[in-house]
């Protein structure tokens, strides 16, 4: 009878990541993929302390007191960072009540906020953790219109940061606004791409009128808005610059139009899906816009994406794009963990190994604006890592500890718990007694 | 939960029921051998010369693994496979490196039915207009210009079966289908294939048929008294065409429905049985009991891990995702381990997709599972883990006799890989079907293209 992992099968008050103070840490002789300046370092020491990562090197003596971990033989990268998806807002899929990502209505759009619906104790997070995903980007997402009529609009709210663990979860609430054109910008325009796009620049203008006229706006001497005063409020952000504009659009002549919006306002521009980026790659290294890639993409799934290929992460790289991986349905929410598949894909298609954890880790902390905290491993970032026992990116590996925040996640899910009531076949007694 | 068309792209499979399922008949002849029966198989192999595949890691299908060994093909045939094969006027090919396994078999697929692109004019695989749909083929829907063929062949696909959705009780015959695209789905069918019949569980059909449609069945309790009324008609319709065969009365009029129901109380036609949930496999192996009927695959099954000794018992086999979970609620409890634990229980584990992407590499789903199972020590070695795609998955379409493993005799569908099949990094090099290359990484002149793809720059399924 094979090993059972009964020392596992603990109360399912253990798979919470515990809040102790973070201890300082080195973990040793780990060849580490810094993703920073430092490239990869063989026998490296990290050092964290508080949290923090405050030395990563090697020959780097441990202070005293450290708790040291040995990981000879091993590979440490940055914790992964999925660059879009829900989790935290969604449970099961087809169950309605445990959906919290979709906005409709009128009253709010640029302005809904799902991150106040996140729940840290989704069973999403701690088996995407144990997998060594260790932050999350939740969006809001347009779905179709409920049973009264209300649709989801053209701009569909905030895309937050989370880490994956119990406490202070939230690492930027609104690190971007979420918009939608191509063929789900015309279903929720009203029947054409270049409504949704009208939409947008209304929006923008009235933004703009409202900062300008906001006096005349309270005593109601301005003319009629099309969107809330929340919304109104929450643009600022997107057109002062210090956020982005992320949005969900593949084919490539709607890319080039985002781009011409994007320059026309001064905003920063996410891709997001962008099957057919590769077609206008040029053109976004120029403008220094970013994609998430649907990397896993090689059909036309509808006329938006005619041209999908699986190379296009390397045409990408190759055009110096920032990109990041997971923008494909598979490697969402609930199977974020097949991130790191997604970039092996890409690197079996041309893309280089550091590029494609790049794409996993600094890439999409990048384009949220969040690289000063996390992304890579370097002295002053957030002690986010990851303890490998070979190629993260290989089908068959999988992390030995994760660590947020410097501290040591439970390596526990509710599917481990499955998994070892069933293998405990010995046992005479029904499943719910074991 | 519907998501918008454009996001999801092939929305529809969500709307419906994202697993769905499909057969074929052979060169069939009529009862008297005389004139070929109506859709029977137009299959013919493409042309192949004989070719002598040398120094490779061969995975044979029958659970051997076999260092620098050599494959020969002839005729479209397997002729031996071992060390040292003599080539006589065969091509050499120097697979030195290369891994070589039979070409991969994907028993729940619904391209054709639900090709790309996946739109509305498109969506062909579920007849949600009863819950019984047994008359209902799905080779009278597939498209063979469908993209996805040609990427699946790029995964190492030679063989798939092709199903109705799961919105249905009984949602009607299965094709089984060779792998090159043709001008209609008779220049596809797998010869002398028998058909399946696709039955489905739990939430889809009670969903479909009591929430959205306001009728029967609404409840896990409706769908099982609906199987059983379905079974006690075809009891009857048999019974009368029995006797009628004896001369005691008039033959009923045809039925197709109830033919296609037959069929399977017959032992001709195979039930692939769309299941989630342990406690509801059980109770479809009561009811297959109940009327004398075998069920040989539960696919989906997604808790499978927790009733291996049932399937064993009974001989069915678990088809499963690696790690699909949570979209709906019968799908919360879905664990990596599923098919491990099913194999290492004695019962008959295979690795399907249900997806127009996942179907592209099921050595990388069972790969998955591999890493997984070893974390519990479960060893399940490459040449172990290959029969869940290729020898078990021609087992349950009852094909086992012609493909899935690498046999002399058998026919010559074979995947040959970069690298080995379970690594992130390996890509299918060459895929021969009938002993045709059809499929080639670095020389697209000899894929398929199929006509929607003409013109757009992604048309050979990731060849360059």
């Amino acid at each position: 009878m094979r090993t059972l992992m009964k020392s596992t099968v603990l109360l399912a008050g253990t798979l919470l990541a515990g809040s102790a103070v973070a201890e300082t840490i080195a973990i040793t002789g780990a060849t580490v993929h810094t993703v920073a300046s430092a490239g990869t370092i063989e026998n490296a020491t990290i050092i964290v302390e508080n949290g923090n990562i405050t030395a990563v090197g090697a020959g780097i003596a441990a202070p005293d007191g450290a708790r040291q971990i040995d990981a000879s033989g091993k590979i440490v990268t940055p914790g992964l960072i999925t660059p879009f998806g829900q989790i935290g807002l969604v449970e099961v899929g087809a169950v309605e009540g445990t959906v919290d990502f979709v906005q409709r209505g009128d009253q709010f759009s640029a302005s809904f906020d799902p991150a106040d619906a996140y729940n840290p104790r989704s069973t999403l997070v701690a088996t995407n953790r144990i997998e060594g995903i260790t932050h999350a980007v939740i969006a809001p997402q347009a779905l179709e219109p409920d049973e009264f009529g209300n649709q989801s609009r053209v701009l569909s709210g905030l895309a937050s940061i989370v880490q994956l663990s119990d406490d202070d979860f939230i690492v930027e609430r609104g690190a971007a606004f979420v918009a939608n054109l191509g063929e789900t910008g015309s279903e929720l325009a009203g029947g054409s791409r270049a409504a949704a796009l009208m939409i947008l620049r209304t929006a923008f203008d009235d933004a703009r009128d409202y900062a300008r006229n906001v006096q005349a706006y309270e005593q109601g001497n301005r003319r009629k808005y099309s969107i809330s005063r929340n919304d109104l409020e929450a643009l600022q952000d997107l057109l002062d610059g210090s956020k982005p504009l992320l949005v969900n659009v593949h084919r490539a002549n709607d890319i080039s139009t985002a781009l011409r919006l994007a320059d026309e306002y001064d905003l920063d521009l996410i891709v997001m899906g962008g099957i057919e980026a590769w077609m206008v790659a040029d053109e976004l290294a120029a403008a220094d816009a970013s994609v998430i890639l649907d990397s896993l993409a090689n059909l036309p799934g509808n006329f938006d994406r005619l041209n999908a290929r699986l190379d296009a992460a390397a045409i990408l790289s190759k055009a110096g794009v920032r990109f990041a991986i997971g923008g494909d349905g598979a490697s969402q929410n609930h199977n974020a963990r097949n991130i790191t598949q997604a970039a092996g894909i890409a690197v079996a298609n041309g893309l280089s190994w550091n590029a494609a954890l790049e794409a996993l880790t600094l890439a999409p902390a990048e384009m949220y604006g969040v690289d000063d905290r996390i992304g890579s491993i370097e002295a002053g970032k957030r002690g986010d890592l990851v303890i490998w026992a070979a190629d993260p990116l290989e089908l068959s590996s999988f992390p030995e500890q994760v660590f947020i925040g410097g501290e040591a996640v439970p390596m526990e899910s509710r599917q481990t718990l499955l998994r070892d009531r069933y293998l405990d076949r010995d046992s005479d007694k029904p499943p719910a007694f074991r | 939960m519907k998501k918008i068309t454009i996001l999801a792209g092939f929305a529809w499979l969500m709307l419906a029921g994202c697993d769905m399922p499909g057969s074929t008949d052979g060169d069939a002849k009529d009862d008297n051998g005389d004139a070929p029966a109506p859709y029977a198989s137009q299959y013919a192999a493409l042309p192949s010369a004989a070719t002598l595949l040398t120094g490779a890691t061969v995975l044979t299908g029958t659970g051997e693994r076999m260092d620098g060994a050599d494959v020969l093909l002839r005729d479209g045939k397997i002729v031996q496979v071992g060390a040292r094969i003599s080539a006589g006027d065969a091509e050499v090919i120097d697979a030195k490196d290369m891994w070589i396994t039979p070409g991969i078999i994907d028993v729940h697929s619904h391209l054709g039915v639900y090709p790309a692109p996946g739109v509305l004019a498109h969506g062909d695989g579920n007849e949600i207009s009863s819950p019984n749909t047994a008359e209902v083929w799905a080779e009278h829907s597939v498209w063979p210009q469908d993209p996805s063929f040609v990427t699946a062949l790029a995964g190492g696909i030679t063989t798939l079966q092709i199903l109705p959705g799961s919105a249905n009780l009984f949602g009607g015959r299965s094709v089984t289908v060779k792998n090159v695209p043709g001008r209609s789905v008779q220049d596809m069918k797998f010869p002398g294939a028998p058909y399946g019949l696709k039955m489905a569980c739990g939430e889809n059909p009670k969903r479909v048929y009591g929430e959205i449609k306001g009728t029967a069945p609404s409840t896990r309790m409706g769908n099982v008294a609906g199987y059983r009324k379905a079974w006690i008609a075809a009891e009857d319709y048999r019974d009368k065409m029995e006797k009628a065969d004896n001369g005691d009365g008039e033959a009923p009029v045809r039925d197709l429905q109830l033919e296609t129901l037959v069929g399977v109380l017959d032992g001709e036609i195979l039930v692939h049985n769309h299941c989630y949930r342990a406690d509801e496999m059980a109770v479809m192996i009561d009811v297959a009991k109940e009327f004398g009927y075998r069920i040989s695959t539960f696919h989906h099954a997604v808790e499978a891990y927790k009733i291996p000794d049932l399937l064993a018992e009974n001989d069915i086999c678990a088809a499963v995702w690696a790690d699909w979970w949570g979209f709906k609620m019968e799908a919360y409890d879905g664990i990596r381990e599923n098919a491990a634990m099913v194999d290492s229980a004695g019962a008959c584990a295979i690795v399907h997709s249900d997806d127009e992407r996942g179907i592209q590499r099921l050595n990388q789903e069972t790969a998955k599972i591999m890493g997984a199972a070893a974390r519990v020590d479960i060893d399940i070695p490459p040449e172990h883990a290959i029969r869940w795609i290729t020898r078990n998955a021609a087992q349950a379409l009852g094909i086992g006799g012609s493909v899935g493993t690498l046999e002399a005799g058998k026919m010559a569908d074979v995947a040959v890989w970069d690298g080995n099949p379970f690594s992130v990094y390996s890509r299918v090099e060459r895929v021969y079907i009938d002993g045709a290359l059809v499929f080639h990484l670095d020389d697209s002149s000899v894929n398929p293209v199929t006509d929607f793809s003409l013109g757009t720059t992604a048309m050979t399924g990731g060849a360059k």
